[in-house]
């Protein structure tokens, strides 16, 4: 029977790491994600997780090592953040072309400089052309739910692709929530044992993996890894449904709150929905047409969702814990894209906000509002604004 | 008739067809050292084929996995330059997890080892990984067109050191990583040289048995790289040893007092006390060496920095417990 537990998300993590029971687990402490690996390594020495746990040296060889272990063929895991992640970065892109289906717990942290170790996503959004699927949970629940299914999606034999979830740092990571951890059988009838026929080290069949590629292939293996994102869409969607049947909780790319008969959409992800849907709620009550909407995936891009979603509204602002500089927000980017053909289309009006830890309060919202309010009205507005600045710090 | 037993297994693990260039000793030391590994392999497990490799980039890694072709007949798998030592930890950690019995290789050239991937080779090494590191150590990055790496030998010629009006070539000591190895006190530390290929056979034979991480750094020419006709490839690699450019010596367990000397041979006259060598009077000068090879070429015109290469090599004998005597040539 499922049993309900309060912990911080990265106890949520290692959770979801000892029921997906991975056979390698590497890993190097940074803050914040630092308690997923302690307490992994707890339940390994408990022999509560019969794992090989490898205390490397730095993020870089955590990433190696878990490409190796994934190269021989078993299912692995890693945690990291913020400049962990960015360590890492060269390898994710090796992890993605050789299709390991590493899964990785990122507790979303900002990047230096200046060092900080608080919360926003650029770690992870600076990592979303590498190939790797992602993630971002709202609570500690999904933090747990999506690492499961993450694990389900990367080992599909239509998509073989890494996976990161990303679940905001200090808000999440060491902020305690009623969790409920699901039955070990349950788990194990979701998952079943990972058995790859592609990615082996077995004397008894020799393969090489990981080759040099002449410009007659290179351009053909990435390709494979665009058209294995372009499958896990629909996996995604599968994995979703399957998970909610066998566990009753529903997960959608993008969920959408109070979006019917909705002017101004709110879009955002992570932690900061919570505090959004919250705030529509307090609009509602006001009269004012205004909903919400969450990325629950980010990689692959829910395009088509996206579409739909931009139907409902006359104004998409985007809230977003990330800079793409001369951009805006990578959601900015990605938002305009999907939406640049489209005949009807919203105005799109980009937020960037919440960097390196700063509080989103309902007082930001109401500037987030004003701002989004012009847009509706039709009236000039900048397409990217810093909201919260602290003019007397600049 | 009695036929000879050949003196290595004729299985191939390192097949016909790699793109190495003619006579490069990298390949014959990947091919031979792969042999080695398979019979340590037979002889510890009963199964010749228990091993897996993890590679770092580097020529050898380029020359032999070609997409959609493959000289590897052992299992084998390619990271990215700096993490042959990581990849192969996860790829021992999943092989235990696995059941699977066996040893696994990385092999790294002197770039990917001594530079970019000493932290990774450190880790593992800590960690105590049942892993053998072979370093193929031909001196400078070759895959990327002969750069110095800390490995280039004092005055050598290469494309960053460049001999000048105010340039000998290469003004730094070679970095030997055997010996940074060795501190780890690790069980098995050991060079090597395909100069000496029964030598050589010998070590990694002991090295793939040993529980624990052992590390072999290997000696082999390259071609392009150090300007020496193909045909003199394994002539030039023995002169080293015989000239005291490459010692070959063994550290078990860290044990620096007591250093295992291959005598160099050519000739080499050698002191021993209680079974150790204690001093070595080499009869052929380092110019017999230096004067194969076209990255040395310009010393000769510099001899002032040819002794200055003796009082190193003197100098890297003297930690390894021996006193040496180097030879001038004779006028």
């Amino acid at each position: 029977m499922p049993v309900r537990k309060v912990m911080k998300a990265n106890e949520a993590a290692a959770w979801a790491a000892r029921l997906a029971k991975p056979k390698v687990i590497a890993a190097f402490p940074i803050t914040p994600s630092t308690l997923v690996p302690e307490k992994i390594s707890e339940f390994v020495a408990n022999g509560e997780l019969d794992a090989e746990f490898i205390k490397v040296e730095s993020e870089h060889s955590a990433i190696s090592a878990c490409v190796g272990a994934s190269a021989a063929g078993v299912r692995t895991f890693t945690a990291t953040a913020s400049q962990g992640l960015a360590l890492m970065h060269e390898i994710l892109f090796i992890a993605a072309g050789m299709r390991l289906p590493i899964v990785v717990a990122v507790g979303n942290r900002s990047l230096s400089a200046p060092i900080n170790i608080w919360n926003d996503w650029q770690d992870s959004i600076s990592e979303r052309d590498t190939g790797w699927l992602q993630f971002y949970a709202e609570n500690n629940q999904e933090a747990l739910d999506l690492i499961l299914i993450a694990f389900k999606v990367a080992e599909d034999e239509r998509v073989l692709l890494p996976a990161m979830v990303g679940f905001d740092a200090f808000i999440l990571t060491h902020t305690v929530e009623p969790v409920e951890i699901p039955d070990q059988e349950a788990v194990d009838e979701f998952l079943g044992e990972y058995v790859p026929k592609h990615a082996y080290l077995d004397p008894a069949k020799p393969i090489t993996q990981g080759t040099l590629a002449f410009p007659a292939h290179y351009m053909e293996a990435r390709y494979t890894v665009w058209e294995a994102n372009e499958n896990a869409k629909k996996v995604i969607d599968e994995v979703f449904a399957e998970f909610e049947k066998r566990f009753g909780r529903k997960y959608q790319k993008i969920e959408e709150y109070r979006t019917d008969d909705a002017e101004i959409i709110l879009v955002t992800m992570g932690s900061l929905a919570g505090t959004v849907k919250e705030y529509v709620d307090h609009l509602r009550e006001k009269g004012v047409k205004v909903g919400a909407a969450k990325l629950t995936v980010y990689r692959p891009f829910p395009t088509e969702e996206v579409r739909e979603l931009a139907k409902k509204a006359k104004v998409l602002a985007l809230l977003e814990k990330n800079v793409t500089f001369s951009v805006g927000g990578a959601l900015f980017q990605d938002f305009s894209r999907a939406l640049i053909n489209e005949s009807e289309k919203p105005r799109i009006v980009d937020f960037i906000l919440g960097l390196g830890g700063r509080d989103v309060t309902f007082r930001d919202l109401d500037e987030v509002m004003d701002i989004s309010k012009r847009a509706l009205a039709g009236e000039e507005f900048d397409e990217v604004n810093w909201i919260g600045l602290r003019k007397e710090v600049l | 008739m009695a036929v000879r037993k050949p003196p290595i297994t004729t299985r191939e693990y390192w097949a016909p067809g790699h793109a190495a260039c003619a006579g490069c000793g990298c390949a014959v030391a990947l091919k031979l050292g792969t042999k080695a590994f398979s019979e340590a392999m037979e002889e510890k497990y009963g199964d010749p084929n228990a091993f897996a490799i993890a590679q770092a980039t580097g020529c050898m890694e380029v020359v032999s996995a070609v997409f959609p072709y493959t000289a590897w007949k052992a299992p084998w798998v390619h990271v990215a330059f700096e993490n042959a030592a990581a990849a192969a930890s996860g790829v021992e950690a999943a092989w235990k997890k696995l059941g699977r019995k066996g040893k696994i290789l990385a092999i790294g050239g002197d770039g990917g080892t001594a530079d970019i991937g000493m932290q990774a080779l450190s880790g593992m090494l800590e960690r105590w990984h049942n892993v053998v590191y072979l370093m193929y150590d031909n001196e400078a990055y070759m895959n990327t067109g002969i750069q110095r790496s800390s490995s280039t030998p004092y005055g050598a010629w290469t494309t960053t050191s460049p001999p000048g009006k105010y340039s000998i070539g290469e003004d730094k000591p070679k970095k030997w990583v055997a010996l940074i190895a060795a501190a780890h006190q690790i069980p098995y530390v050991a060079t090597a040289s395909v100069g000496n290929p029964y030598d050589y056979i010998r070590k990694m034979k002991k090295a793939a048995k040993v529980d624990g991480p052992a590390f072999i750094q290997v000696q082999c020419t390259c071609v392009p790289g150090w300007r020496v006709p193909p045909e003199k490839s394994i002539e030039v690699t023995r002169l080293a040893i015989e000239t005291g450019m490459w010692p070959l010596f063994e550290i078990e367990n860290g044990d620096f007092h007591n250093i295992k000397i291959q005598p160099p041979g050519g000739g080499a006259k050698v002191k021993r006390e209680g079974g150790r060598v204690v001093a070595i009077e080499f009869k052929k000068p380092v110019e017999e060496y230096l004067k194969l090879q076209g990255r040395f070429k310009h010393l000769f015109k510099r001899p002032e920095a040819i002794d200055q290469l003796r009082e190193q090599i003197k100098a890297t004998w003297k930690v390894l417990g021996v006193d040496v005597t180097l030879p001038k040539p004779e006028e």
